[in-house]
């Protein structure tokens, strides 16, 4: 029941403010959706008091049932989904609330409201979904609010192809996610987790024939939802959806595109640990692509220069982190991750979200600069934030982060060595890209002076859910680090590993050097960041035109936009009109009807002359054709 | 109550508004009114006598129900046979469902020869029904044929310039189909001595027979499915054919092709059915990724979701000869969400075209400012045609993908691009008219949705939701014909294979 108003109130809230919203008004549905809201945080954090607890479902009714394909509508309840529920509702609470603020203006009060409610039912939905059928609704209910919140300010042509761009890379990964659920389906007769799950040890090294090869049975499976992953995370190769969100509300940035509906990949890596456990080559896939990703954004994320395109790439470099560490089989420290991020991510674009608001709309770092007198609490809030991403002693970063890395030193899964050294390396370029942002959106002189002159502290609806979150982003890390109790206790058999998965105890006596690496790391990127935007600030023009080729490469995002158009976007417009008119128009109505008609027309023009009028001409056709017909049948047909 | 020839009721009742309407006499304006309040009252009437015949249903029995015999052309043996099972009893109610819809839509569109257009689509509707519900080969084609009547009247007297090109090409197709049917039905009318269709599917007719029977029954099938490559008349008919008309060919007479697979072709011919079960898998991809294709290529938002009705039609095609009963579900309800979605969409289109009278895509841009709630409806629409999960269109779709898995994975993979291409192309059309800036002089003065309008959008709405959260409400009923259809069709699997 407790976990039943966690789940329907944001429905509630979304349905009201969706359908009433004229009649209600844009107060009545900040209330009603906010109060809400609340009220399913405050559920969730109730809830928590189960964790620990054997799963338990709650069954609501029934969705389909055809021969074994069972599918329910249904609210799990185990480790991964209350800590989940509760991360969900409690961000969702602070950016509604910080939404009152920061929305104020716009003319779209109720509907913006709505959507965000509904994003948070369908983000709820999938968590707690105990088949995949209910998971998929939830993955693609998540999608379409994402597409409807980016897209928020439809008057815009970015905002419009930012979304569609969203909607359809996500779709590229569901495309997998689809066949990985027939795929399971196919194997197991059942969508349902625990039928999966239990059967799934069984499975292990048997193989099954599909698309034409003879694939390991539990690999497939894996590496198909594992492609849903890979476009819900913003994962290489699906990552590129992502910055592009930024064009969304502030707030939209903050809940969907870094604190909870890209980290359903995650989720969904965490929640099938029964099946990754003994897919060892699917584990392998996992680690390579998150450890790759983790490096790859942190490099783009060094030279953007909108403010909320930094973020966006950190968060996609982060994601990579929480892959990879689930990749090596630290599942827990990849959900831990998850956790903290949440907090921190969300202050940093909450953050970034109350400069540009104080900035009249700017986001380019370029014209920050000097504010930092102007708006203590957010400069404040921001710092907490970024000691916490770049993984300070004492901050949630600290304990999550370095986790990963230790994990990822001590495993020994396949890719497991390089992911350190990506994550490691990554890890520098964290910290500078963090410092570059913090140097020169806050310090220095103000590279405009008329914007810098009119800045202004957020008001109080917007800088105290930034001190909640801020509180979040160091609590978080202190609170949740039981989540990485090597007995699995916390998580009362919601993540499974196998029994030589020894991971998260041999994370406890890493080398000293090991342990304080990420803190070298991060000391190494702030400092040169401190230096390059502070110490001395023409040395980035410099090194931006001396490396010139690779600062283009950068900045220019490894040119995957520009590789996709060619190689996907272009060809199947080009594609397409060919079908159409070569062989739609060109083929099948030249030969088929128009073809047809014309011969008939010919045919029907040469009959024409055997019309004479003659009676006598017409009878004896009429004989000849009855005398044909008698012979035909009686030589053929009888005989 | 049980006594009453309900399914006859609600075939002929329509029939008899229409002959009410033939006497209607007076003022142009005076018959107008009267003709549509005719109309919509029969409508009603037939409607609400359909829910009772879901109402009756039991959905334990796969057999016939509700059943009526009489002697009809005694001379010939041939009786008066009508019934329904799970596979029919869906496709009745939505035939007299969307014929409410239409006239409800077309209640101020249409001005001109009102009671000839009502008459129209209440014979139609007659047909209709009755097509789903005779089970007597004769009555069954008369039915089918039948159909071809009102819907040459609707695009040839209230169609578009081009209607007289539409209407040919349609005939073009539709003839060679029909005389190789009627040949099929011939022979088999000689081969066992009955026209009845539930004897006939414990036929059991010569293997050798029957690939000949089937060849004759595809070539009519997959004319009035379409299926790709005789689909080229459907983008031309709808684009000539006036809104209520699009409504009821996407909505209905598209099913009638899926309807004559699951009751001809799989249970008369189950041997050949499997046997040409790959050349069906093999048209339908192309029809899914070609015609996707295809239709982002369009510039008329009309012929835009004509191709797509090809594209879902591909799954449709896949699930009926998947032979597992979630292929065979999967297909039925992506024909009946088809039917639902697809008829809202040309709705849609018929909203802006009586305002602005243009098809082009390029004619519309930022219709959300002025429109929010024909924007919010057109919305959920365009993403139940793009399959998403909680709405009708995902339903079949995912039972489909999952069914034909087990069969062949490949022809799965090639389904599930369907997804992303059929996402392309409605999030496309949906950008260019209702998102963007609304700069053109002409859209300036556009009105949000009239009361007529909302009338006929709301049914869809709810369905619509309510087959994507609940689809079990419309699988109960179906699940037991189609579980006896889809054993009878393993059995004659493992029989082939074990040959």
């Amino acid at each position: 029941m407790l976990y039943a108003v966690v789940l329907f109130a944001p429905l509630l809230g979304a349905a009201i403010a969706g359908l009433f919203g004229r009649l209600i008004g844009d107060r009545g549905a900040q209330l009603v959706t906010c109060a809400l809201m609340g009220v399913s945080a405050l559920a969730a954090t109730i809830g928590l008091s189960a964790l620990g607890d054997p799963p338990t479902t709650v069954r609501l009714f029934t969705w389909a049932v055809v021969d074994g394909f069972v599918a329910e509508w249904a609210i799990r309840v185990d480790g991964l989904s209350i800590v989940m529920m509760f991360v969900v509702s409690v961000v969702s609470f602070l950016i509604h609330v910080y939404s009152i603020g920061y929305m104020a203006h716009d003319p779209g009060i109720p509907r913006f409201f709505s959507y965000l409610s509904f994003f948070t039912f369908a983000m709820l939905a999938l968590v707690t979904s105990d088949n995949l059928i209910q998971l998929y609704f939830g993955w693609e209910g998540v999608g379409v609010a994402s597409y409807l919140l980016i897209g928020y300010w439809y008057t815009r042509p970015q905002a419009c192809a930012a979304a569609i761009k969203a909607f359809l890379v996500n779709r590229v990964g569901d495309f997998g996610l689809a066949l990985g659920i027939a795929a399971t389906y196919f194997v197991f007769d059942s969508v349902q987790f625990d039928v999966i799950f239990a059967n799934a040890a069984r499975l292990a090294e048997t193989d099954i024939v599909v698309f034409g090869a003879r694939f390991d049975t539990l690999t497939i499976i894996a590496v198909l939802l594992f492609i849903g992953a890979i476009g819900k995370s913003a994962q290489l190769p699906l990552h590129t959806w992502l910055p592009d969100a930024m064009e969304g509300p502030t707030p939209v940035s903050a809940l969907i595109h870094a604190a909870t509906m890209v980290t359903a990949g995650v989720f969904l890596v965490a929640r099938f640990s029964p099946l990754f456990e003994y897919a060892p080559d699917a584990l392998a896939l996992v680690a390579f692509l998150g450890a790759t990703t983790a490096l790859f954004a942190a490099s783009v994320g060094l030279v953007q220069n909108d403010i909320k395109r930094v973020i966006a790439y950190s968060t996609c470099s982060q994601l990579g982190y929480m892959f990879a560490a689930a990749g090596v089989g630290a599942y827990a420290a990849a959900i831990f991750h998850l956790f903290t991020h949440a907090f921190f991510k969300a202050l940093m674009f909450l953050g970034a979200g109350s400069v540009i608001h104080a900035l009249k709309d700017e986001q380019d770092l370029r014209r920050m600069g000097g504010i930092w007198r102007k708006l203590p609490l957010t400069y404040g809030a921001m710092w907490v934030g970024s000691l916490a991403l770049v993984g300070f002693p004492g901050t949630a970063g600290f304990f999550s982060k370095d986790a990963i890395i230790e994990a990822a030193w001590v495993s020994e899964a396949a890719f497991a060595r390089y992911a350190f050294l990506m994550l490691l390396l990554a890890a520098v370029l964290t910290a500078f890209y963090t410092g570059r942002l913090m140097f020169l959106a806050f310090h220095g002189r103000p590279r405009d002076p008329e914007l810098a002159a009119h800045a202004h502290e957020s008001p109080p609806v917007m800088t105290v859910p930034l001190g909640l979150l801020a509180i979040g982003a160091v609590l978080s890390g202190w609170l949740g680090y039981v989540m990485l109790d090597p007995s699995g206790g916390f998580w009362g058999g919601a993540i499974f590993t196998q029994a030589d998965n020894r991971v998260l105890e041999e994370i406890e006596t890493v080398p000293a050097l090991i342990k304080w690496s990420p803190t070298l790391a991060l000391a190494l990127g702030l400092g040169l960041a401190w230096l390059f935007y502070v110490g001395a600030p023409a040395l980035p023009d410099l090194l931006a035109q001396r490396l010139r080729p690779l600062y283009a490469f950068l900045l220019n995002k490894w040119y995957f936009d520009e590789l996709y158009d060619a190689l996907f976007v272009r060809p199947a417009l080009r594609l397409a009109d060919r079908f159409w008119r070569g062989v739609d128009l060109g083929v099948i109505d030249r030969f088929g009807p128009d073809g047809v008609a014309l011969a008939t027309i010919e045919a029907a023009k040469r009959a024409v002359r055997l019309q004479t009028g003659y009676l006598y001409h017409y009878a004896f056709a009429m004989l000849i054709g009855i005398v044909a017909l008698l012979s035909w049948y009686l030589l053929l047909v009888r005989g | 109550m049980s006594d009453w020839p309900l399914l006859s009721l609600v075939t002929f009742l329509p029939l008899v508004g229409a002959t009410f309407i033939f006497f209607i006499r007076g003022e142009e304006e005076v018959v107008a009114q009267n003709s549509r309040a005719v109309a919509l009252w029969t409508a009603l009437v037939t409607f609400l006598l359909s829910l009772l015949i879901w109402a009756q249903f039991d959905p334990a029995d796969p057999g016939f129900q509700l059943v009526e015999k009489s002697p009809w052309l005694s001379g010939l043996g041939i009786n008066y046979y009508m019934g329904v099972d799970g596979i029919s009893l869906w496709f009745i109610l939505l035939s007299t469902l969307l014929t409410l819809i239409c006239i409800v839509g077309s209640w101020h569109s249409v001005t001109s020869r009102v009671k000839e257009y009502m008459i129209a689509f209440l014979v139609m509707c007659t047909m209709l029904v009755g097509v789903f519900s005779a089970l007597d080969l004769v009555l069954f084609y008369v039915f089918f044929e039948g159909i071809l009547i009102p819907m040459y009247l609707i695009i040839g007297i209230w169609g578009g310039p081009r209607r007289i090109y539409a209407a040919f090409k349609f005939f073009l197709y539709t003839l060679v189909g029909s005389v190789l049917f009627l040949v099929a039905l011939i022979v088999m009318y000689l081969e066992t001595g009955t026209t009845e269709i539930p004897e006939l599917m414990r036929a059991n007719f010569d293997p050798g027979l029957q690939l000949w029977l089937w060849l004759a029954m595809f070539a009519s099938f997959a004319v009035k499915m379409p299926m790709w490559p005789f689909h080229t008349w459907l983008p031309d008919a709808h684009v000539e054919a006036p809104t209520a008309g699009s409504v009821i060919l996407a909505g209905v007479l598209l099913k009638i092709g899926g309807y004559g697979f699951l009751r001809f072709s799989l249970p008369m011919l189950p041997e050949a059915s499997l046997f040409f079960a790959p050349l069906i898998y093999a048209l339908s991809v192309v029809a899914i990724v070609y015609t996707s294709l295809v239709a982002l290529a369009q510039s008329d938002m009309k012929k835009l979701i004509a191709y797509s009705s090809v594209a879902h039609m591909g799954i449709v095609t896949i699930g009926i000869f998947t032979p597992n009963a979630l292929g065979l579900t999967g297909g039925l309800l992506q024909m009946i969400s088809h039917g639902f979605v697809s008829a809202a969409l040309f709705l849609v289109v018929g909203v802006v075209y009586d305002r602005i009278h243009s098809r082009e895509i390029a004619a519309y841009g930022g219709l959300a400012e002025r429109m929010p709630v024909y924007a919010a409806v057109f919305m959920l629409f365009m993403l139940a045609s793009a399959g998403l999960p909680g709405t009708s269109g995902f339903v079949g779709e995912i039972l489909v993908i999952v069914g034909v898995f087990m069969e062949n994975s490949w022809v799965a993979l090639l389904a599930a691009t369907g997804m992303i291409l059929g996402a392309a192309y409605m999030l496309w059309l949906y950008r260019r008219v209702v998102f963007g800036a609304l700069v053109k002089e002409t859209l300036r003065g556009i009105r949000d949705l009239r009361a007529n309008e909302i009338a006929a959008f709301a049914p869809l709405v709810l369905l619509v939701l309510f087959m994507g959260l609940y689809p079990q409400f419309f699988i109960t009923p179906i699940a037991a014909s189609v579980a006896s259809l889809s054993e009878r069709l393993m059995e004659v699997q493992v029989q082939l294979a074990s040959r």
